[in-house]
């Protein structure tokens, strides 16, 4: 039952959820259509949106890196020429084209797909090094132009629009956030199911085989380059809906939607989820989405917590948060999961006053560092005092020490339950 | 009388200075079983590799069925019909074994790079993938991840793979090596079952195998073929004994 690599792209056959089966699909469409009934908020919607949007994004990426093993750092490139392509669509709408709204997604696929095919046409020649290396060159390359080529690329302001200048499809002209919500959900759902069926064809199986041993592939008759080429188009269709999908919401493209940045960002997402896992770049998308919107109206160290939460996942958790609820599923089968719920519990407390005292530690120093001169009340988890005063930065460093000393002495017995409730009676972990 | 399945044409690779591959000429006719066997370092994995299109020649010509396949890529010599294993066993360690299999078949049965099939729901393809499981009796490990296999069971499959795609030139590379000898029986057995009628060439250092198995033997030293006959007469030669200071070929 162990992963026989510990390599994070190939996580092993555990499955999280079993999309072969029609039910989680329903269950995710459903789900979604019911949400504006929920949070009918148009904050909600937004959030939500977004998270739809680096959904089929960070998927797209994960065609590359954990299905194709092509670790890219340019992949904003074709999200981003798609959503300029969707922009200048929509502005010919404006100008008379007819065009239904909910159809720009293709285009923007399109458009992706025909930049993935040039570029793919020698970038993809190399695994390793020679792509990842390449992919980066391309992401400056373009990135460089985008200020160029203001024909194209609007320069610095970018290139806006008019989403609700298309003909009406059923009365909806999309200028509500509730009609765009639905035709983003409408496209995650059809992109996500695209990408799913992807990966279940002959051209996907043979994406990892080729991730795998390439060389082994080759002499099944396989053209390795070929094989990561297609993988690559197919990559850059889909991230150029997200793209597409990206025009209609914001109605706007700049230079940072194509921009390394947000090449490295996919990456951290798709990472931070998981990319051994088909549903890893969602949890990656969602968990990130929320960080960056929710946590982001609380404090402006988002980013920070952010990047300590990816260099934890990197760091002991190698499979993503994903892999990290996988994990649980061969002692839930075995019925084992009693084993892990008291430590679990033990260390639930002292977790949440590590993270409580070391983030209040951050942000009493943010805020001695970035307040007006004579602003020294601070406010922090309801409670108000002065961030000059020594106590409330005492309390902070004396919590966390003493709740991760506490953390430290109750790993070796999490250790152990571990070892206990994953025990199947043969050697080896 | 139809072309030979393979014919080396003064075949010369050198890597830098170091010449590997000096000048061999060697003609190998359908449906035989033929062996390279020769001391370590002789090249014989460097021929292997030049035949398959791993390496392309510095000079001379590797030809397939009587067509020029010097300097093409792995996948169109596989195409032709040529497949291979490797000496160190070469499988997809993460995929199950009947993925491993199924790959192997993809290509052979037209897939190609296709993304408009569902491969779980190709019967055909699933049904052909169970019956080379079963041919190289790893029915009962179908769904195992090939990384957890035994490494009898891994040679066993890779053979499988190498086999599935239905190639008439079947080439192994040290098929037998690191195996048990009981294991290594098993194998050979295999071998022989499923390489019917096909032109099998075959490396490896088991003496025992190769006088089993082999119709003919080719002797390869320092890059060159001193010898190139039936296993009685390859037994006998003098040339041979030197070169093997007179010690393995007795033993065998």
């Amino acid at each position: 039952m162990s992963t026989s690599s510990n390599s994070p792209l190939t996580a092993g056959t555990t499955r999280l959820v079993n999309l072969n089966s029609v039910l989680p699909w329903v269950i995710a469409a459903v789900a979604l259509i019911l949400l504006p009934q929920l949070f009918g908020s148009r904050s909600a919607l937004t959030i939500i949106n977004q998270m739809a949007i680096t959904i089929v994004f960070a998927l797209s990426y994960n065609m590359l890196l954990g299905q194709g093993g092509m670790l890219s750092f340019g992949h904003a490139v074709y999200m981003g020429l798609g959503g300029f392509f969707s922009m200048h669509v929509m502005n010919m709408v404006e100008g008379g084209l007819w065009l239904p709204l909910p159809l720009l997604p293709i285009f923007g696929g399109l458009f992706g797909m025909f930049f993935a095919f040039l570029i793919g046409s020698f970038s993809t020649r190399r695994a390793g090094t020679v792509f990842a290396m390449i992919s980066l060159g391309v992401g400056e390359l373009v990135a460089a132009c985008s200020v160029i080529i203001v024909i194209f690329f609007g320069g610095e302001e970018g290139v806006s629009g008019d989403r609700t200048m298309g003909p009406e499809v059923f009365g909806w002209d999309f200028g509500s956030h509730e009609q765009v919500y639905y035709l983003t959900i409408f496209w995650l759902l059809i992109a996500a199911l695209g990408m799913f069926l992807y990966s279940r064809t002959p051209i996907g199986r043979i994406a990892n085989a080729v991730r795998d041993n390439e060389e082994r592939a080759e002499f099944l008759g396989y053209s390795q380059r070929n094989v990561r080429w297609m993988s690559f188009i197919a990559s850059g269709f889909f991230a150029g809906i997200a793209g597409a999908l990206f025009a209609i919401n914001y109605e706007i493209l700049t230079e940072e939607n194509l921009n390394l940045a947000t090449s490295g960002t996919i990456l951290l997402v798709t990472f931070l989820g998981g990319v051994g896992f088909f549903v890893g770049p969602i949890v990656g998308a969602i968990v990130f989405t929320l960080l960056q919107t929710v946590l982001g109206l609380y404090t402006e160290l988002w980013g920070l917590y952010l990047g300590i939460l990816f260099l934890a996942t990197v760091m002991f958790f190698p499979f993503g948060l994903t892999g990290l609820i996988a994990m649980h599923i061969a002692p839930w089968k075995m019925g084992k999961i009693g084993h892990l719920v008291v430590p679990y519990a033990m260390l639930f407390f002292p977790a949440v006053l590590a993270i409580l005292s070391g983030a209040a530690f951050m942000e009493i120093l943010f805020h001695i560092r970035e307040a007006g001169v004579g602003d020294s009340e601070m406010s922090l988890y309801g409670i108000t005092f002065d961030s000059h005063a020594i106590w409330p930065m005492a309390t902070a460093i004396v919590v966390f020490v003493v709740s991760v000393f506490i953390i430290n002495r109750l790993s070796a017995r999490v250790k152990a339950a571990w070892d206990e409730a994953t025990h199947t009676g043969r050697a080896g972990s | 009388m139809s072309a030979p399945a393979i014919e080396l044409r003064n075949l010369e690779k050198s890597f830098g200075l170091a010449k590997i591959i000096q000048g061999v000429n060697l003609s190998i006719e359908k449906g035989e079983r033929h062996a390279i066997i020769g001391p370590n370092g002789a090249g014989k994995s460097t021929l292997f590799n030049l035949i398959t299109g791993k390496y392309t020649p510095t000079a001379g010509q590797v030809l397939m069925h009587g067509e020029d396949v010097s300097g093409m890529k792995p996948f169109q010599i596989n195409r032709k019909g040529l497949s291979r294993s490797f000496q160190i066993t070469n499988i997809f360690h993460n995929m199950t074994v009947f993925e491993n299999v199924r790959c192997g078949l993809l290509w052979s049965m037209g897939y190609k790079y296709s993304f408009w099939h569902m491969i779980n729901g190709q019967k055909a393809l699933t049904e052909k993938a169970d019956e080379i499981i079963e041919q190289i009796n790893l029915t009962s490990r179908r769904n195992m991840v090939a990384g957890a296999l035994a490494y009898a069971e891994q040679r066993a499959l890779e053979i499988g793979i190498t086999i599935a795609g239905g190639a008439d030139i079947i080439m192994l590379d040290e098929p037998c090596a690191g195996m048990s000898h009981s294991e290594t029986e098993l194998i050979v057995d295999l071998i022989r079952k499923v390489t019917e009628g096909k032109t099998l060439i075959i490396v490896e250092h088991d003496m025992g195998v190769i006088f089993d198995l082999a119709d003919k033997i080719s002797v390869l030293v320092y890059g060159e073929i001193i010898e190139s006959d039936t296993p009685e007469a390859v037994r006998a030669s003098v040339a041979v004994k030197e070169a093997y200071l007179g010690t393995t070929l007795e033993d065998a």
